[in-house]
Formats: structure tokens, C-alpha cells, sequence
């Protein structure tokens, strides 16, 4: 009996000592709590000019901390489920297809930043109870490759029914709506084109059409396309992907030669407006950082360096975007859009029947 | 007995009945409905369907090719078999995200298929199919080839003297000896490919998905709790099923054999038939188990000038605040921890078992500690983040979360690998020692140590490459500022661009160069395993699962 014991205590003092002879114990933990931190929890694209973030470190008098999580719906899932206890001050990067999952979940505290009257109306939403603020939009649309188009004699697609056609089989790449933000508008812009009724019908006939299904925009975009710089140095062999209205810029912006015009161009017909936000975690453990930069995500001067980093418009009314980007990348005249309490209802069931009829 | 219970109780039991619970429980009261509702949905039972029979095929292909390799690896002599045998075990323990970037190096987007011949096999079930292979290679070629070599081959040449033809005294005499260790080492390639993470979510693409990738896409991207908790209870009665059936043909194998020194067995190939086989596996090996981790490392020295690897000693602010490297350290440190932790639960658990007065209630327990092995790790990650974030035990701050879901994983392999050792030990030695007036600590130190302190070591070894490479918890509870290795390789994976991939295939490249370090260290400690101190049977049991 006694061995027992003796080995009993004998591990438990083990456990309790383990901390110490690691020593990795306190490094990690320590640091989040300093008020004159504030962390950001944002999904992989986040990104924003090193000079206006030191600049805002410097009058704040914060220190910025970033975590990346993942895509946009992974960082939100997340997030909803450490509510209690967050990783961060300010999530980054809810857009509204996902927004009805944040706010149903007590996600964010209510706080109206400096500058929110700012903001253009039509993407406001959320009325007097401030939980998220509005901070850019952009739209998803098909974006194809010229040089493929122009060697085949064939006219790009235009609208969602063109791609459906035989004549753009097998080129199509997009993402899965369960998993990635573009993937889910693209499917939404589908829904609100073809109705409640219609757009099941719609991606059966693109499923026997040979579209290509990959799990996120990263892979579509820079593996699959063959219209990117990326892609085409990766062999990418599909000239038509789902991704941003702003792709176009990017690609001339980004190139080692600027190119007179963007290699590849947008589908204008099958566009859907996606407007992200942000807003301030529950817990925050830093509430008052977290406001002053929510504070700065709206600041005239944030929002104005969105364009080139993050390639997104901005929300803010007179916020100046730079010619180039409107030369390559206008903003579509006609996106298809939905109202959030109607993606609220719908989303889930769609995005199973989605799975069904595309993935299975 | 009382500390391993309680540890699995504290970080195995309540975490997955606290996600269950919070799945399944609405309103105050219990939705069992749901089960009903979701295993009948289409969606659901595709994934059933798929989870099964590729577990089934990846089963079936693995012994195919495996079992050849375990009648060389037992019979045959040829030079380098030892460090072959450490060679094809290296998959077993590198983690799956190196597994699966190193397939996708190969047969993927621009792999080395692809540029040949214009191959593509990734987002296809033969890419799973044959990265299981790769993984569970090991199992079928240590469990059935280590009983193999001990087996008295003059017993079936005694069938022979009698008339038997060779193929009838193989299947009279060698076969009914083996069968148990097939039925063994084939029930565990079943349990760890029809728990598949990993591999199904980097070669698979949105279209396959086992039940462990269901779990995890229903948990964190679809965000259907009741679903993922009905799908771990479903994964959870499947996994104790074969752990049941396992338990049963292990405890059939245990029966007596005439068992020789491998030593002895081993001969140089004779005839055609045998040179072509030791051929034949050789290529096998050769194709399947070396080339996707050479164009791995290959393809991690792309850049000039060794560019991958430094490139991960910068920061780039983006993905990591940290450079990649730091995963390095942050793994190695998670690693230690939990192989403290896993070796300490693990061999008390595995010393309380092989007493020889242990009662039924404790010989039940020995299946139990198998079941994280085969319960969700998601599962299990998940419920430590809902689970473990009040006080009296507020780990959720801690970094200890991640080392104690890795010794979860690891715990069983310490088990498995000190209990059979422990039972070899003669009881008498330490009443003798306890007569002569020896304390209880003394007796532990002078008669167990110095015979379980290689297998000790051995089980040490497994819990640090398993801890290493664990993935499926790790994801979940991994702060994204403190990634471990295979963390950060998922990360790097997906990203774009050239110098990610590049990184992700350097850091992989480290990862595996550590692990197989660790797994040859191993190999030195083990062939030494024989009869020396401990006087009982010349059986090397160690490294069977």
C-alpha cells in the first residue's frame, strides 16, 4: 500500500514541476494581458502599410499585435468559440455573409468609432446597437484569363448562364462555399441571380459543366488559375476563377513590369458585394485599445491605404481610392446583393445542398 | 493506478463529454433525436460509406504490400537490413502533414508525375490511398515480421519430412501461427486509417472527407455543433469496436508458441523466387516509402543557396509574428513536456497493469487507454478549449494544453511498449529484495529500473516522435502566434505563392530529419533487447502495437 501512495505523490509533485523544467511556461501567456497591447484577430489576408500602422502606433501609443486565423469563417468559428475567454481585442474580417453567426453568438460589444457617421449608408447595418463596424467592401466575381481567350478565338463569359455553357467547360475553378468566404458569395450571387428555386438547377448544369472545386481562394487563385502570375508559374490550367473585382489591379500592381493593361479581366455580370467588419470582442481584455482601433480602422488614412493592401474599397464617404485601381479594377455597376437577414435564414441549408449537389 | 485514471478522466473523458454535451444538449435537456436526424442524412452516410471502405482498402492494399516485405525483413539475410528496417519505419512516425506535403510533392499540383508525364493523382482517394500505405508500411513489416523471425522454421521443414507439399505446410503449419498477427497489425492500419486527419485534409481537396475531417469541418468551418457531436459519438463506438476486436486477437496471439532467436531464422536468399521477391520489395520501398520524401527534401532545397531555410529565420509579419524556425523550439519544448507526461501516466498505468493480481476491472482499462488513439483528436482538442477554461482548472492561458493533448496520444505507445517488458519481469526478484529488508523505492530502483530502462527509453522515444508530429489536437489549441511544426506547415501550406510552399517543404524537411533521428536512436537501443537481465524469453515485443 505504501509504494502506492509514495508513486501517487511522487508523480503529482512530477506534474506540478513540469512547468518549471520546461521552461517554455510563462512566455506566451504574460505579454496579451499588457494594457498597452492590442491584438488583432483577423483572417489570412489581412494587411496594412507598415508606415500607417507605426504611425498609429506612435499616437496611440499601443503596440499592435496580430493574429492570423485561418480564412474568414475560420477565424470567426473560432472566435465564437474562445468568446468567453478571446484571444484578441478586435476581430477583423467578418463580412456579411457570416456576420448573422457573429452577432447571434454575443461576438462583439457595442461601440460606435470615431468617424462612423462617416460611413456611406448603404453599408451600414446593425442600426443603433454598433456591435460591428463596417470597414471595407469589394465584390467577387469571375475573373478570366485574356490570353487564354484571345488564343482560342472565344468571347469570356459575362454572366452567371454563360458559365454554364458548353463552350466554357471544364474552365471553371472555384472554391468551396463551406469553407471559404469567396466560394460562399459566389454561391449567394448564384442564388440571388437565379432565386430560392433556380440556383440548384444552376450548379448541377455547372457541375456537368466540369467545374472545379478547390477549398480555398489561395489554391483557386494562385494554383488553378492560369490567368496569375502565381498560377501560371504553378501551371494553373483553369483560365476562369472565382475571386475579386480588385484582382485585375493586383496583377498590374503587383507585377515586375507594369503591363499597359491587366492580364486578365472581370466578368461583369457575375458579381456579388461582400462588405466586411469589425468589431470589439466581448471579453476584450483590452477594451479601450481595441476602441482606439476601431477608431483607426475607420481613420481617414486607413481607409485610403486599404485599396493598395488589401485590394478592397473603401467604406468611408470621401476616402480617395488611387487612379490605378479604379483604372484596372471599377468597381461592378450592378453586383447582385443580399439582404443579411435573408443569408441568415438561408445560409446554412444552402451551403448543405450546395455540398450535396457539387461535392458529393 | 489512481494518477493515470485520473488523467484520462481529467483530459480525455470530461473534454469529449463536455463537447458532446454542448452538441447535444439544448435548452437543458438532451436532443438524441439528432443522431437519428443527422446519420441519416446523405451527406453523412457518403462520409460513413467513404470513412469505411477507404479504411478498408487502404487495409487491404497495406497488407498487400507489406507482407512480402515482413517474410524478408524476418527470413531472408541480405546487408543494410537493419538500417532498412529503420528506414521503412521512419513514415510511421513523421507526422501527416509531412506525409501529406510530401504526396503532394509528388503526384500533385506541378509534383514530379505531373511534370513527367502530367500525372495528377492528388484530389483523387489513390493519393490517400497510397499515403496510408506509406504510413502504416511499418505496422504490417514490425508486428507480423518480428513474430515471423521467432518462429521455429524447422517446424514447418518437420510438415515437409512428412509428405506435405511446401504450399500445404505453409498453410497448415506457418499460417495458423501468423494469423494472429496479421489479424493484429491489420486491425490497427484499419483503426488509424479510418481515423484519418491529415492526409484525407491535405490530399483530398473538398471532395473526400472522413469522419475525423467531418468532425473538424463541422466543428470550425460550418459550424454545426450537434453534428460534430453526434459524428465523434459515432467515430467513438466504431473506434471501441475494433479496439474490442483487437484486444481479442492480441490476447490470442499471447497463446504459446515455439518461439526461437530471430538470429537464427534469417538465412541468405536462395533460388529465383526468393532473390526476386527481395527485389521486388526492395522497389516497393524504394518507390513508395524513400521517393516522395527525397522529392521532398528536394523540393525544400529549390531555392539557391539553401533560400527555403533561411527564409525561415526571418519574420515576415505576416504569417507568423515569429519566424517560421521558432516552431522548431516551440516544438521541441511541447514535445518534451509531453513525453514527461505521457511516459509518467503511461508507465504507471502500464506497471498496474502487469501486476499479476490485477483484477478484471484493470485489464479493462488496458483496452481504454488505447481509445485516444482512436477517438477524435479534433474531438479531443476542442473539448479542451470548452472543457479546461474555468477555474479550478483554467488551462485555457496555458501552454500546457497542448503538451497534455500530445501525451494523450502518446501515453497508449508507452503502454503498449513497457507492458509486455514489465510482465517479463520475475516477481520473485522483488519479494526476494523486500525480504532482505529493501524499501519499496529501493526495490523499484534496483530490480524494475535496470530491467525496464530500455524499454523505458524505447517508449520515451515513441511518445517524443509521436508528440512531434500530432497534429489533429494540436490545430485546435495552438495559439496562431505559437504554432508547432506541423501547424506551421499546414499554414505555410496554404498560402500562396512559391517561397511558402518552398518554407513548407524546408520545415517538413526538418521536422522529418528530427523525427527519424529520434526513431534511430531507438533502433540502436532495440536489437540489444534480448534475454541478458531480464532471463525470460528471448521475445521482443517492443514496437507492436
Amino acid at each position: 500500500m505504501h509504494n502506492k501512495t509514495l508513486v501517487a505523490v511522487a508523480a503529482g509533485l512530477g506534474l506540478l514541476a513540469l512547468p518549471a523544467l520546461t521552461g517554455c511556461g510563462s512566455s506566451d501567456t504574460g505579454k496579451s494581458t499588457d494594457s498597452r497591447t492590442v491584438t488583432l484577430v483577423s483572417h489570412n489576408s489581412w494587411n496594412v502599410s507598415k508606415s500607417v500602422l507605426k504611425d498609429f502606433e506612435k499616437r496611440s501609443g499601443y503596440q499592435v499585435k496580430v493574429l492570423e486565423d485561418g480564412d474568414a469563417g475560420q477565424a470567426v468559428n473560432k472566435a465564437i468559440l474562445t468568446k468567453d475567454n478571446p484571444q484578441g481585442d478586435v476581430l477583423f474580417g467578418v463580412d456579411n455573409t457570416l456576420l448573422s453567426r457573429a452577432l447571434d453568438n454575443g461576438l462583439f460589444q457595442p461601440y460606435r468609432p470615431k468617424g462612423s457617421d462617416t460611413v456611406l449608408p448603404r453599408y451600414r447595418v446593425d442600426g443603433a446597437r454598433h456591435r460591428v463596424t463596417p470597414v471595407d467592401t469589394g465584390d467577387i466575381c469571375v475573373n478570366y484569363d485574356k490570353a487564354y481567350f484571345d488564343a482560342h478565338r472565344l468571347t469570356p463569359p459575362r454572366t452567371f448562364a454563360d458559365l454554364a455553357e458548353p463552350r466554357y467547360k471544364n474552365l471553371l475553378v472555384t472554391e468551396n462555399a463551406a469553407t471559404s468566404s469567396p466560394g460562399l458569395g459566389f454561391l449567394l450571387g448564384s442564388a440571388a441571380q437565379f432565386g430560392d428555386g433556380g440556383w440548384q438547377g444552376y450548379w448541377k448544369k455547372l457541375r456537368a459543366n466540369g467545374v472545379k472545386v478547390v477549398d480555398g481562394w489561395d489554391q483557386a487563385y494562385d494554383q488553378e488559375f492560369s490567368g496569375s502570375t502565381q498560377g501560371r508559374k504553378a501551371g494553373g490550367d483553369r483560365p476562369l476563377v472565382v475571386s475579386y473585382a480588385s484582382s485585375p489591379p493586383a496583377e498590374v500592381i503587383y507585377a515586375k513590369k507594369r503591363p499597359a493593361t491587366a492580364p486578365t479581366g472581370v466578368a461583369s455580370g457575375t458579381c456579388f458585394r461582400q462588405t466586411e467588419y469589425a468589431g470589439l470582442l466581448s471579453n476584450a481584455r483590452n477594451p479601450k485599445g481595441g476602441k482606439a482601433f476601431l477608431d483607426f480602422l475607420l481613420s481617414k488614412e486607413f481607409q485610403e491605404d486599404m485599396p493598395l493592401s488589401m485590394f478592397v474599397y473603401p467604406v468611408r464617404e470621401a476616402a480617395q481610392v488611387p487612379p490605378d485601381f479604379l483604372k484596372y479594377g471599377p468597381q461592378a455597376a450592378d453586383p447582385r446583393t443580399m439582404a443579411p437577414d435573408r443569408i441568415a435564414a438561408n445560409r446554412d441549408q444552402w451551403v448543405k445542398t450546395w455540398t450535396s449537389l457539387v461535392l458529393r | 493506478m489512481a494518477l493515470p485514471v485520473a488523467f484520462f478522466a481529467l483530459f480525455f473523458a470530461w473534454p469529449v463529454a463536455a463537447i458532446v454535451e454542448r452538441g447535444l444538449k439544448a435548452d437543458g435537456g438532451w436532443r438524441l433525436g439528432r443522431i437519428a436526424d443527422v446519420v441519416t442524412q446523405p451527406d453523412i452516410r457518403h462520409v460513413l460509406w467513404f470513412t469505411t471502405w477507404q479504411a478498408l482498402a487502404s487495409t487491404a492494399l497495406t497488407l498487400l504490400l507489406a507482407l512480402p516485405a515482413a517474410y524478408v525483413f524476418a527470413r531472408l539475410r541480405f546487408p543494410g537490413k537493419q538500417v532498412l528496417r529503420a528506414v521503412v519505419t521512419v513514415p510511421f512516425v513523421l507526422p501527416t502533414v509531412v506525409a501529406g506535403s510530401a504526396f503532394l510533392a509528388l503526384l500533385g499540383h506541378n509534383g514530379l508525375l505531373d511534370q513527367l508525364w502530367g500525372v495528377r493523382l492528388d484530389t483523387t482517394v489513390w493519393a490517400i490511398l497510397l499515403a496510408h500505405v506509406f504510413f502504416n508500411y511499418a505496422v504490417v513489416v514490425r508486428t507480423v515480421g518480428g513474430l515471423w523471425a521467432q518462429l521455429d522454421p524447422r517446424q514447418e521443414e518437420a510438415a515437409r519430412m512428412l509428405g506435405a507439399s511446401p504450399a500445404k505446410a505453409w498453410r497448415q503449419v506457418t499460417l495458423p501461427a501468423l494469423a494472429p498477427a496479421v489479424a493484429a497489425a491489420a486491425l490497427m492500419v484499419f483503426l488509424f486509417t479510418f481515423t484519418s486527419f491529415g492526409v484525407v485534409q491535405i490530399l483530398g481537396g473538398p471532395t473526400f472527407s472522413t469522419l475525423e475531417v467531418e468532425i473538424y469541418r463541422q466543428t470550425s468551418e460550418i459550424f454545426d455543433l450537434s453534428t460534430a457531436a453526434v459524428l465523434t459519438l459515432v467515430q467513438f463506438v466504431a473506434v471501441g469496436a475494433i479496439l474490442v476486436v483487437h484486444a481479442r486477437t492480441v490476447r490470442r496471439r499471447e497463446t504459446a508458441l515455439r518461439l526461437v532467436d530471430p538470429k537464427v531464422t534469417a538465412r541468405r536468399p536462395r533460388g529465383g523466387g526468393q532473390w526476386a521477391l527481395l527485389a521486388g520489395v526492395l522497389l516497393t520501398i524504394a518507390l513508395l516509402l524513400v521517393l516522395p520524401l527525397a522529392v521532398l527534401v528536394r523540393r525544400s532545397l529549390d531555392a539557391p543557396g539553401f533560400g527555403y531555410y533561411r527564409a525561415l529565420t526571418e519574420s515576415d509579419g505576416g504569417t507568423f509574428l515569429v519566424a517560421p524556425v521558432h516552431a522548431v523550439w516551440t516544438s521541441l519544448e511541447y514535445a518534451v513536456a509531453a513525453t514527461a507526461i505521457a511516459v509518467l501516466v503511461g508507465g504507471l498505468a502500464a506497471a498496474a497493469l502487469a501486476r499479476r493480481d490485477a483484477g478484471h476491472l484493470v485489464r479493462g482499462f488496458d483496452a481504454l487507454l488505447m481509445l485516444p488513439l482512436g477517438v477524435s483528436a479534433v474531438t479531443v482538442g476542442f473539448g479542451f478549449l470548452i472543457a479546461l477554461d474555468r477555474p479550478p482548472l483554467d488551462l485555457r492561458q496555458s501552454w500546457l494544453l497542448v503538451p497534455l493533448a500530445q501525451a494523450l496520444v502518446g501515453a497508449p505507445f508507452v503502454v503498449r511498449t513497457m507492458l509486455p517488458v514489465l510482465r517479463a519481469v520475475d516477481g520473485r526478484l522483488r519479494e526476494a529484495a523486500a525480504v532482505l529488508g529493501a524499501s519499496p523505492w529501493r526495490v523499484w530502483r534496483e530490480v524494475d529500473l535496470p530491467l525496464v530502462r530500455r524499454a523505458l527509453l524505447v517508449a520515451a522515444g515513441f511518445a517524443f516522435a509521436v508528440s512531434l508530429g500530432e497534429f489533429g489536437a494540436t490545430v485546435f489549441i495552438a495559439r496562431p502566434d505559437n504554432p508547432t511544426l506541423p501547424v506551421a506547415v499546414a499554414r505555410l501550406l496554404s498560402r500562396p505563392g512559391d517561397l511558402n510552399y518552398g518554407q513548407a517543404m524546408a520545415l517538413s524537411t526538418i521536422l522529418m530529419v528530427v523525427c527519424a533521428a529520434a526513431l534511430l536512436i531507438l533502433e540502436r537501443l532495440l536489437p540489444q533487447s534480448r534475454t541478458d537481465s531480464t532471463g525470460g524469453t528471448p521475445i521482443d515485443r517492443t514496437g507492436e502495437f
